[in-house]
């Protein structure tokens, strides 16, 4: 595995897609299980433990496809027709949400309605998501540099399955996330919550872990052959023991662990899709360095990134420490 | 072959519409963020309250209008490979960079200094607050700086290498695609769009409350600004549109054709119609209204320059006339309207009728919205005139489309137009909401209870079970006291 700057550039992407996905994962969380909370207090106090972040969390996704397009054009150019109506419901799904967001404090009269509309924006774009992943793994078809497949090659049970375990694990950052920043009853129901929410993820896991390495071959290889099964044997052994900790620590009722265990089981489900899929972009069809723009491309945005992205990290990570602790206890100086 | 062609059709009208859609917004926040920036820097350095006043009113219809410039611009960075395919993978080496520092600038603007200004009045110092306001317009600049580039180089595509696959590929200079021919006549001819669209609503909103107050001073000095603006920018905005124009007849020749309606050749001298259905199946202008020679003054500088015609171009290479002909001609003809309402503005100060002019302040408020149609107008001149082309000359549209079949496209197509006129709808009427209330003494800033956070961007936080007192409400001198802290 040479570190060449094809390789950097997949690890860039990677970064932000995971960035997303755990920055933007627990206030879509939030937006699916808000039925389950009370009307008034409860949903107010959810809503402003995310007021703060949403978008600067969502902002990521743009960095995902921006920088997607830009490094790896081909499988920008691949990916997105083949899971062209995913995306589409995943974008307004995402619309509806932000309007919604918008709109709840300031048309108190239609506030049934906002909160349909996030919490439906919310679900539909975290089942997307999920779906987006299983319709990669699952493979695409492609033909002289381009999908090749049909319309409803991204709808099967497997797709199916990782949509509603992208969901269930975004209901479970939420909940996570709510424990730190609640208290009095909410707090009570953001615990009462997140049981449900750790054993649908654990299932969905498991289950779609045991589907993925009958998809393809090389899938298979990775996990179950030497010497990479030493390595990979490891994921699989980690999740069990965040999991168990992860469980311990709802019990206890802790307040950070649960939120930090529930986004290391994210990182290693992270890693695990890595572990099969490393080193193509489209599954047997296309590498990273099929996919890759040129050198030059590379190099010019890398300059940019380089600068900005460390100052973008630095100010999130500030304005999180800036608006850390409860929300609706002592408000924020 | 005919699923081909609807599905192409769908895909393009798809794109002309969410991209008209979001370009409404930025185009509004780009002149609204140099705006305020001018307001607060007048409030700093007089020390006149109205200054402070007038920017927290507009400061909150900047909130609105930049949520949704970013909410619709989320959808645009994914249109091109959904719909749009072949055209990402051939260009994407070029112009995905472009893109990828045009996110990257407008994540790290709103990260880092929109919750400052949106919210940070009375958390940091002025200084430090007014810096956020400058770097928020500049952050604005620097976005449309990079797209317009992308634009410009779809337009007039230079510092490239053919590659295997047919790849754009970049040459040794990226400093030669990002300043391509026609890039800095687009950059100063939008960026002039953006501020006069911005004046024009300012004004409109101004001319409404004189109407119902004329005493009312905040309206008046927003009016007094909006007005001077128009005078000032819209002769140097009809000038920076011709020197585009222009450069437009240097590069692309066939859009100029189908601006003006030249079907036919004149070898000596052509005529500017004023008036005309284009007729791209007859290829002729029927009904044509025309000042002879004219066109070819304005074009060549010389009555009698030859100018060639659409009879030059095989069909196949055509854009469609009719929409670029008469999109041309509405954007002009607002252009002139707003130096119209900018002269009579003049007049008016001069004889001291400037806050008192009924008939002024009734046209003032029917062109408020003239900016908005003048951009998407300019907006469809420049690429239905690009047509048949998404790089010109070198990649044709129909080859661009990503394979998918009609109904699809169709499906999603109505789903935008469904989810963007709900949703935008909503925003918009709370944006004219915002705009119906007067401004006044004492205004308010965007609203935030003591509890809720500071936001890093768009969005105000609800009231929580016990809110405190709301800061904007303090008497000024606490609030001095709490500025700097």
């Amino acid at each position: 595995m040479a570190f060449d700057l094809t390789t950097i550039w997949a690890f860039i992407i990677a970064f932000a897609v995971f960035a997303y996905v755990i920055m933007d994962g627990f206030d879509l969380g939030i937006g699916i299980l808000f039925p389950f909370f009370e009307v008034g207090d409860e949903r107010d106090q959810a809503m402003n433990s995310i007021a703060p972040v949403w978008d600067g969390n969502e902002t990521w996704l743009v960095l995902g496809g921006g920088g997607l397009f830009a490094a790896f054009p081909l499988a920008y150019a691949i990916i997105l027709p083949a899971t062209y109506p995913l995306i589409i419901a995943m974008l307004l799904g995402l619309v509806f949400r932000g309007v919604a967001f918008e709109f709840r404090w300031r048309d108190p009269g239609h506030r049934a309605f906002w909160d349909f509309a996030f919490t439906a924006g919310s679900l539909v774009a975290a089942l997307a998501q999920g779906m987006v992943l299983g319709a990669l793994l699952q493979g695409i078809e492609v033909a002289d540099r381009a999908y090749a497949g049909s319309w409803f090659d991204w709808l099967t049970p497997y797709t199916l399955l990782t949509g509603l375990g992208v969901v269930a694990g975004y209901a479970l950052l939420g909940a996570t996330w709510l424990i730190i920043k609640v208290e009095g009853r909410a707090l009570d129901h953001a615990y009462r919550i997140a049981r449900p929410a750790f054993v649908a993820t654990l299932i969905l896991l498991g289950a779609v872990s045991l589907y993925t390495p009958f998809l393809e071959g090389q899938y298979w290889q990775r996990w179950f052959t030497m010497p990479s099964f030493l390595f990979a044997s490891q994921v699989p052994l980690l999740t069990a023991i965040l999991a168990y900790a992860l469980m311990r620590a709802l019990a206890k009722r802790r307040t950070y662990a649960p939120f930090l265990l529930a986004l290391g089981l994210f990182l290693l489900g992270m890693i695990g899709l890595g572990v099969s899929m490393w080193p193509y972009v489209v599954p047997d069809q296309v590498t990273i360095w099929d996919a890759a723009a040129p050198e030059r491309s590379q190099v010019f945005m890398l300059v940019g990134t380089a600068i900005i992205l460390p100052v973008i990290l630095a100010y999130t990570g500030w304005a999180y420490w800036v608006f850390r602790g409860k929300v609706g206890s002592e408000g924020y100086h | 072959m005919f699923d081909q062609l609807d599905a192409l059709l769908l895909a393009r009208i798809q794109f002309a519409f969410t991209v008209s859609f979001h370009f409404i917004f930025p185009a509004f926040s780009i002149g609204l963020a140099s705006y305020l920036a001018v307001l607060e820097g007048l409030w700093l350095k007089t020390g006149d309250d109205v200054y402070r006043d007038l920017f927290k009113y507009w400061l909150k219809i900047f909130a609105v209008a930049f949520a949704m410039g970013v909410v619709s611009g989320i959808v645009m960075s994914y249109q091109f490979g959904t719909n749009w395919s072949v055209f990402s993978d051939k260009a994407g080496p070029v112009i995905g960079p472009l893109m990828a520092y045009e996110v990257l600038t407008a994540f790290f603007l709103e990260a880092g200094f929109l919750g400052v200004m949106l919210f940070g009045m009375n958390r940091v110092g002025r200084g430090l607050h007014f810096t956020a306001t400058l770097m928020v317009a500049l952050g604005t600049f620097v976005s449309a700086f990079w797209i317009l580039s992308v634009n410009s180089w779809m337009q007039t595509p230079t510092g490239y290498e053919i590659g295997a696959n047919g790849q754009f590929l970049p040459g040794e200079s990226w400093a030669e695609i990002i300043f391509n021919p026609s890039f800095p006549y687009r950059l100063v001819h939008t960026v002039i769009a953006a501020y006069l669209t911005t004046a024009f609503v300012v004004g409109g909103v101004g001319a409404w409350h004189l109407l119902k107050d004329s005493a009312n001073r905040h309206a008046r000095k927003m009016f007094s600004m909006a007005m001077w603006m128009a005078a000032l920018v819209a002769p140097v905005q009809i000038f920076a549109g011709d020197m585009h124009g222009l450069n437009t007849l240097e590069h692309q020749p066939v859009k100029v054709m189908a601006m003006e309606g030249h079907y036919e050749s004149h070898p000596d001298g052509a005529p500017l119609y004023l008036f005309g259905i284009p007729d791209d199946k007859e290829q002729r202008l029927d009904y044509a209204v025309g000042i002879p020679k004219l066109s070819s003054v304005i074009l060549k500088h010389d009555p009698d320059a030859p100018l060639a015609g659409l009879d030059t171009v095989p069909d196949a290479d055509q854009p469609p006339v009719f929409a670029v002909f008469w999109a041309f001609r509405i954007m002009v003809g607002i252009g002139f309207l707003m130096l119209g309402i900018g002269l009579w503005s003049l007049v008016a100060r001069w004889r001291k009728r400037l806050y008192d002019w009924r008939l002024l302040h009734r046209a003032a408020i029917l062109m408020g919205p003239a900016g908005f149609v003048a951009v998407i107008a300019g907006w469809i001149t420049t690429e239905a005139g690009r047509q048949p082309f998404t790089v010109y000359g070198l990649l044709r549209t129909a080859e661009s489309a990503s394979p998918l079949a009609a109904p699809a496209v169709a499906m999603s197509l109505l789903a935008f137009v469904l989810v963007y006129f709900a949703v935008f709808g909503v925003g918009t009427w709370y944006i004219l909401r915002l705009m119906s209330g007067a401004p006044h003494a004492g205004e308010k800033g965007v609203k935030r209870t003591e509890k809720g956070p500071v936001r890093t961007a768009g969005i105000t936080p609800g009231p929580t079970q016990n809110p405190g007192k709301d800061p904007d409400t303090l008497p000024s001198s606490q609030q001095e006291a709490r500025d700097g802290v």
